[in-house]
């Protein structure tokens, strides 16, 4: 691995990455089971370098933005090397984001280029949204098909400078990435991310989980994702290992990539985990009694062995065709994006394969907490990575209170937004607004939210703002959208759900047709972003002077309502 | 080439198989998490279906955001 205090910034890092182990491949890109490239550090260099002249000389200047909104691919990685050895600073979109959303984000970051695939751009291109992002002026296309209409876009693989480009050496304190973290609908959260936080959590996770070349990561988490951006490029760069990619994420092709590329390490959300679960489960149900309880009595041995720590070698023996479902050489699943039920987290560890689950946020630079194995709690999400501080304030008598955490890998603030920077990070410690305890050993555990958000199993961030827009012009008095444990703390991060709240005109009725205009609404929603149920309150919503609902008065309200009952299915 | 009410018939035909719903019970109006109890990566699984079934390769990406058969089945058809 590169000695990393060694650096000041993301592209000088990857940029000795690329001489030091140019023959090792970083790259492999497969598409329905087919191995469609492979790219080693050297041709990677090679196609990022005239890129990065040609953003040079189409003006785009040190501390100049650039939006990237692809799938997982080669192209996202070389583009944003390409940006970064330009001393720009990446915005890196979801690819799932709405058109109308991705170019709410795009205005707001001030992105002067964006960097974009064909069959996204052709529906950014046509949405009402371009007109508002006024700032982006060039826009780069990938795998545009022959006779296409791009739309005042360049072709990406068109976009090479000829000549050396300058390298542009950064700052640590230097602003290297603006990544949403939610803000859509509502304010957006576009968290400031220095070199210096990037480098500090690659020491950090590395010291637990390090690649090496020849390590194969598995890059299924949207990419401009924190932890896919880091597991799934900066950290396997820094080490000269590769990152396997693959262009449709079905189940099937993700199960058969394991084998096929002898996949080290993948990281996870916990619906794709509960997928796999569900899968070998099945398999294991279909086994004959016999080869049933052979299997059984290996897993107790397994279970047994590993009790307080994990021995692949050994694990590998004992359960062959589990492992070798796996590739035989995965290290450890790295699990985050959303909390994980224990038994999903236990089912994997005792079949031998060792889960790296933990807690972060984007505002900490990624992970804060790893399990470390030593031993394996699957209640828990592990202790701090080296240099983070961790503390739980104001604690009630359970021990329970609100996470926070200080750390040079915390964000620099969000974009444009210095009053809500300052009442997140106070006196340097970023309040997490999730609700936690530590054990006697160490180990945190995590008991809900203080927020008014959700986070799905797929690792979604959904603020309840953001859905609002969804019921605008509702023929109700007035309506406003909650996290329901924000209305009644559960302690729990599992089955969070979204609840709409809605007071009905004087003398109004709830009609059937009102129920169908709620759930219309709602199917209007994609999948995650989706309403749960909804209330009927009959008072008047809590206003400031300038009429803007008090949600935290309107919540205290609302606590005093049995949920069961005052909760109605859409 | 088929009609766009053939193709719509033939996915609410494949999803009632693939997820074992009663037949006759899917719509095409129908939003499939809802009335599937699906989750994002059961959907997936359903597209593979697709492309093999007409013989077409329907990127992730197309039919992203899409949760009723009518507009799948509008997203299969372009691709005819």
């Amino acid at each position: 691995m590169l000695d990393l205090s060694k650096y000041s910034s993301i592209g000088g890092a990857v940029r000795d990455a690329l001489d030091t182990w140019p023959g090792e491949v970083c790259l492999y890109e497969s598409d329905r089971g087919e191995e469609k490239q492979r790219i080693t550090y050297r041709e990677f260099k090679e196609r990022a370098l005239p890129l990065a002249k040609w953003l040079q000389d189409s003006g785009f200047r040190p501390g100049d933005r650039a939006s990237i909104i692809m799938t997982n691919q080669s192209k996202w990685l070389i583009s944003a090397y390409a940006i970064f050895f330009c001393g720009g600073v990446l915005v890196p979109l979801d690819y799932k984001l709405k058109p109308e959303e991705q170019w709410t984000l795009l205005k707001h970051s001030g992105a002067s280029i964006l960097i974009t695939e064909y069959a996204i751009w052709r529906q950014l291109s046509t949405s009402a949204g371009r007109a508002e992002a006024v700032a982006v002026k060039t826009v780069l296309v990938t795998e545009v098909p022959a006779n296409s209409d791009l739309a005042s876009a360049t072709s990406w693989e068109s976009a090479g400078g000829t000549g050396h480009p300058t390298f542009v050496p950064r700052k640590r304190e230097d602003l290297a990435c603006i990544v949403y973290s939610s803000g859509t609908g509502g304010t957006p959260k576009g968290c400031m991310m220095t070199h210096g936080n990037y480098l500090e959590q690659c020491v950090a996770l590395t010291s637990l989980y390090p690649f090496w070349p020849g390590v194969k990561y598995l890059s299924i988490l949207p990419t401009n994702h924190a932890i896919d951006f880091m597991v799934g490029f900066f950290g396997p760069f820094t080490c000269g290992a590769a990152v396997v990619h693959l262009r449709t994420l079905r189940p099937e092709f993700v199960r058969e990539a394991f084998p096929k590329y002898q996949i080290t390490y993948v990281s996870l959300v916990p619906l794709v985990l509960k997928n796999l679960q569900k899968g070998l489960q099945a398999r294991f149900d279909e086994l004959p009694a016999a080869k049933r309880r052979l299997f059984e009595s290996l897993r107790t041995i397994n279970k047994a062995l590993t009790r307080n720590r994990p021995l692949l070698p050994l694990s590998r023996l004992l359960l062959k065709q589990v492992h070798a479902a796996f590739g035989g050489k995965l290290e450890a699943l790295i699990v985050g994006g959303a909390f994980t039920e224990p038994q999903t987290l236990q089912f994997f560890y005792d079949l031998g394969i060792p889960v790296a689950n933990g807690y972060g946020l984007t505002e900490a630079g990624t992970a804060v907490t790893v399990n470390d194995l030593r031993p394996f709690r699957a209640d828990t999400v592990g202790k701090p990575l080296p240099g983070m501080e961790v503390r739980i304030l104001n604690p009630d008598a359970d021990g329970i209170g609100q996470v926070g955490v200080r750390s040079k890998t915390v964000m620099a603030g969000y974009l444009n937004e210095p009053e809500l920077t300052a009442q997140t990070i106070v006196d340097g410690w970023l309040m997490t607004g999730d609700m936690g305890r530590f054990d006697a050993t160490g180990h945190l555990q995590l008991f809900g939210r203080k927020k008014n958000m959700i986070v799905t199993e797929e690792g979604k961030n959904v603020y309840a703002e953001d859905v609002e827009q969804a019921f605008e012009g509702l023929p109700v008095k007035e309506y406003c959208v909650f996290a329901g444990n924000y209305i009644w703390p559960s302690r729990s991060m599992v089955g969070e759900q979204l609840i709409l709240v809605i007071h009905l005109e004087p003398g109004q009725a709830f009609t059937e047709e009102l129920r169908k205009e709620i759930s219309a609404r709602n199917s209007r929603l994609i999948n995650y972003k989706r309403i749960h149920g909804f209330v009927l309150y009959n008072d008047d919503f809590p206003l400031t002077a300038s009429l803007k609902i008090i949600r935290v008065a309107l919540a205290e309200r609302l606590r005093k309502l049995n949920r069961e009952q005052a909760v109605l299915p859409v | 080439m088929r009609s766009l009410e053939q193709t719509t018939r033939e996915i609410l035909e494949l999803a009632t198989t693939h997820f074992k719903a009663v037949p006759g019970s899917l719509k095409a109006e129908d939003d499939f998490y809802k009335k599937l109890e699906i989750d994002s990566l059961q959907a997936l699984e359903l597209l593979s279906r697709l492309e093999n079934h007409f013989h077409i390769e329907l990127p992730d990406y197309e039919v992203q955001g899409v949760s009723d058969f009518k507009t799948l089945a509008e997203r299969v058809q372009a691709r005819l």
